[in-house]
């Protein structure tokens, strides 16, 4: 029999942060202004490339196949530098979160900027935490009704404005805002728009820290990181304990300073009590510290009751010592992380320097692997392709190597000239290259094909093989 | 139960409560899922009743339900296809009345055509010819890469032959009359030999060996092969006889494939491809087969 006082599906209880000033507070919100900066001006930044090339810094051009950062364009065959930023990311995430805890979920997670933004739109026309309770306790009331309309009004413009933002890396900004102007856009900037509106609006405005507690893996898997010389929010517990009341102008003797005011758990946008302990919901924002600072002022006792530090600290306080906090920045997980980190940027950093400007790739054609010709001589044929990722018109030269060829042509409607064949800038071109030779000992052998730019220093080589008769 | 039984109790390691249940002293945490996520779930739910509405989905006894919108994967295949037609439509009104010559000039116009030849060549000649238009020497189908063309190897000709075909019945075929000259007694035996024998030396030239055989064998091959394979065995394309002094061999160039067939012929079909293929398909074929690398 099921018991009746089970619950197996939990309401969500909704979260009504008091606003608060303070260190972090202030922190937050230049980190947010700084991040949605960057992410609403980024498309707007021009670049000058030349003639007929995008001019906008950021831009990933999907139809033609072409990511732009700044003096960096990005061809489909380089994708691995994706992989490398990924790589960086997370890695980055993780050296991040050993030395200061969850600083990417407190202060930088999109999550948080636009549940934040959100969170000040709802206090700004609803009032504080009390008002805010109030309100959503009355019936429907001509005050309720306009104060929730207008939230949510500007909430889907935000959402708006977020997936319209989005769309313009995606596109040349200026000409894609003219287009949106006039709701002349194609349906996939359309569904773009709209799906990141909804989800922002959802997201920001109802999910908030249920995203953080139940959608995010980094959340779960981040406490991995966590060692005890990583830098968490904590409550002291040393100096706090016995919490209770306290009244103005008796003695701190027998009491801990924590008065049990609660602001710490007024404020916190994932409604916990941090004076439980470190807590897999706990996003380390750092609100709690600014209320808690707030309160230790006003009751004249030294601020950090609850601060950001090490759990070896705050055992030693536990224990006893009272000397200064130390933070162990090199151990060696920190070390581990910034050597993979150099290793993979300076691998990146060599790959961007050293990547060729022009590729040759030669294919042989195996059907049929070789044609015999009417005075017994042999042909191979190949597919040669000639990268050329420079923005001018370049010429190559076309050898082959390690054959004592009788013919080497291009089969093409237009004669071409393999001494001097013309490759258009961004482009690749295509050539059937047909090697004729004598049969040759060996059923197959290796050759090399080469381009050489004529006048320039631009060359690339590729191996591939003369195949001359069936193996036996 | 009483009120009394409600009691909740909690967890002393976790902090969790537990739903009451115990199993050999174990007892389970009461953690409960987000709400959210089970109007998600059912949201789901109720989606996936839309497809039934809006895509083909149930069986039924005659077939299955159709869906809404009447969504097919034909109708999409047919919808892909009709897309592809019409940027194609864009080529073949160009390409269309033009002579081979004329669409060689424009290098869009030629790498269209040869990439629908090329298609076109797997369809309906690769049956014989091989997808790499290798050709089969066992059963005397051309290899269509090489130099050696029995009827001429410029566009023009190739085109002709994939018109009227080879022995096809077309009233303007590519006839071939290599008599059989050993089966009809046109030559003995012996005969045959000495010309089976000069010929597969042929490709040498001068340097080929002068036996009594050969020499012989040279006798029978001016009075009998010259007038259609050429005096030193070039053949002609104007006839379809081979060139016999090359490497390339249809039927194998041993003597005793070459006796073979002397005494009993080849005479090789190609069907017309006029009234099956259009116009367009057959010029597109051509210049695929022309761009293979033995094209003149």
């Amino acid at each position: 029999m099921l018991d009746e006082n089970i619950t197996f599906f939990e309401k969500q209880k909704r979260i009504y942060p008091r606003a608060v000033e303070g260190r972090y507070r202030r922190l937050k919100w230049a980190a947010i202004a700084l991040l949605l900066g960057i992410y609403y001006a980024t498309p707007w930044l021009r670049w000058h490339r030349g003639e007929n090339l995008p001019d906008q810094a950021v831009l990933i051009d999907m139809p033609a196949r072409r990511a732009y950062f700044f003096g960096i364009e990005i061809w489909p065959d380089e994708v691995y530098f994706i992989t490398g930023i990924l790589v960086l990311a997370a890695i980055g995430l993780f050296f991040a979160t050993s030395l200061l805890g969850r600083v990417w979920c407190g202060y930088a997670c999109p999550q948080t900027v636009w549940t934040d933004l959100f969170v000040w739109v709802e206090e700004k026309i609803q009032g504080d935490r009390n008002a805010r309770i109030r309100l959503d306790q009355q019936g429907l009331t001509f005050g309720r009704i306009w104060k929730k309309t207008l939230t949510h009004a500007l909430w889907i413009v935000i959402g708006l404005c977020t997936g319209g933002a989005w769309v313009f890396y995606f596109n040349d900004a200026p000409t894609l805002l003219d287009h949106i102007r006039h709701l002349d856009v194609p349906w996939s900037v359309g569904s773009w728009i709209l799906g990141l509106t909804a989800s922002t609006y959802l997201m920001a405005g109802y999910a908030r820290e249920q995203v953080c507690k139940y959608m995010c893996p980094y959340a779960r898997f981040q406490s991995a990181m966590f060692d005890r010389d990583t830098l968490i929010i904590g409550y002291d517990p040393g100096r706090g304990e016995p919490r209770g009341k306290h009244k103005k102008g008796t003695s701190w003797e027998g009491h801990g300073h924590c008065i049990d005011c609660t602001q710490c758990v007024a404020v916190c946008p994932v409604g916990i009590d941090i004076r439980n302990g470190l807590q897999m919901e706990c996003i380390a924002c750092g609100l709690c510290v600014d209320a808690c600072n707030d309160i230790m002022d006003k009751v004249d006792l030294p601020r950090g009751l609850i601060r950001y530090d090490t759990q070896r600290n705050y055992d030693a306080r536990k224990g006893g010592n009272t000397n200064k906090s130390r933070l162990r920045i090199w151990r060696p997980r920190t070390f581990y992380y910034m050597a993979v980190l150099s290793l993979v940027s300076g691998l990146m950093i060599y790959g961007l320097i050293a990547r060729p400007r022009m590729e040759l790739h030669a294919s042989q054609n195996r059907n049929p692997l070789f044609v015999k010709l009417s005075d017994g001589s042999i042909r191979n044929n190949y597919l040669v392709k000639i990268f050329n990722k420079t923005h001018e018109t370049r010429h190559f030269a076309l050898k082959v190597r390690g054959l004592d060829t009788k013919e080497v042509s291009v089969q093409s409607a237009i004669p071409l000239d393999l001494a001097n064949l013309e490759v258009t800038g961004g482009i690749v071109a295509q050539y059937r290259v047909m090697i004729t030779a004598e049969k040759q000992a060996e059923p197959r052998r290796r050759i090399e094909i080469s381009a050489r730019e004529v006048g320039g220093k631009l060359q690339d080589a590729a191996t591939t093989i003369f195949v001359s008769g069936d193996e036996q | 139960m009483s009120d009394a039984d409600k009691q909740k109790e909690i967890d002393r390691v976790s902090g969790v409560e537990t739903t009451g249940h115990e199993w050999d002293g174990l007892k389970e945490l009461n953690n409960p899922a987000p709400r959210w996520w089970l109007w998600v779930f059912l949201l789901c739910c109720i989606w996936a009743v839309g497809y039934w509405v809006v895509y083909p989905a149930w069986p039924t006894l005659s077939g299955h339900t159709g869906g809404k919108f009447g969504w097919t994967q034909y109708s999409q295949l047919k919808s892909s296809q009709a897309e592809i037609t019409g940027r194609r439509i864009a080529y073949l009104d160009k390409m269309n009345g033009l002579a081979l010559a004329d669409i060689k000039k424009s290098q869009d116009l030629y790498e269209f055509a040869r990439a629908g030849g090329a298609v076109a060549f797997k369809e309906n000649c690769a049956a014989c010819h091989g997808t790499g238009a290798q050709g089969n020497a066992v059963r005397g189908y051309p290899n269509l890469n090489d130099d050696d063309w029995l009827w001429g190897g410029d566009l023009d000709a190739i085109y002709k032959t994939i018109r009227v075909g080879v022995n096809s019945g077309h009233d303007d075929q590519r006839g071939t009359q290599m008599p059989s000259f050993g089966r009809d007694g046109l030559l003995t035996s012996s005969q045959i030999s000495d010309v089976a024998k000069y010929v597969a030396e042929l490709h040498k030239g001068d340097a080929a060996a002068i036996t009594e055989a050969h020499t012989r064998g040279a006798k029978v091959f001016a009075e009998n092969c010259a007038a259609c394979h050429g005096p030193s065995g070039e053949g002609s394309t104007e006839m379809g006889a081979p060139r016999l002094n090359d490497q390339i061999w249809l039927w194998g160039g041993d003597e005793k494939s070459i006796h073979n067939t002397v005494a009993n012929a080849h005479l090789g079909v190609m069907p017309m491809w006029e009234h099956r293929l259009d116009d367009d398909t057959v010029k597109m074929l051509a210049i695929y087969v022309h761009s293979l690398g033995g094209g003149k």
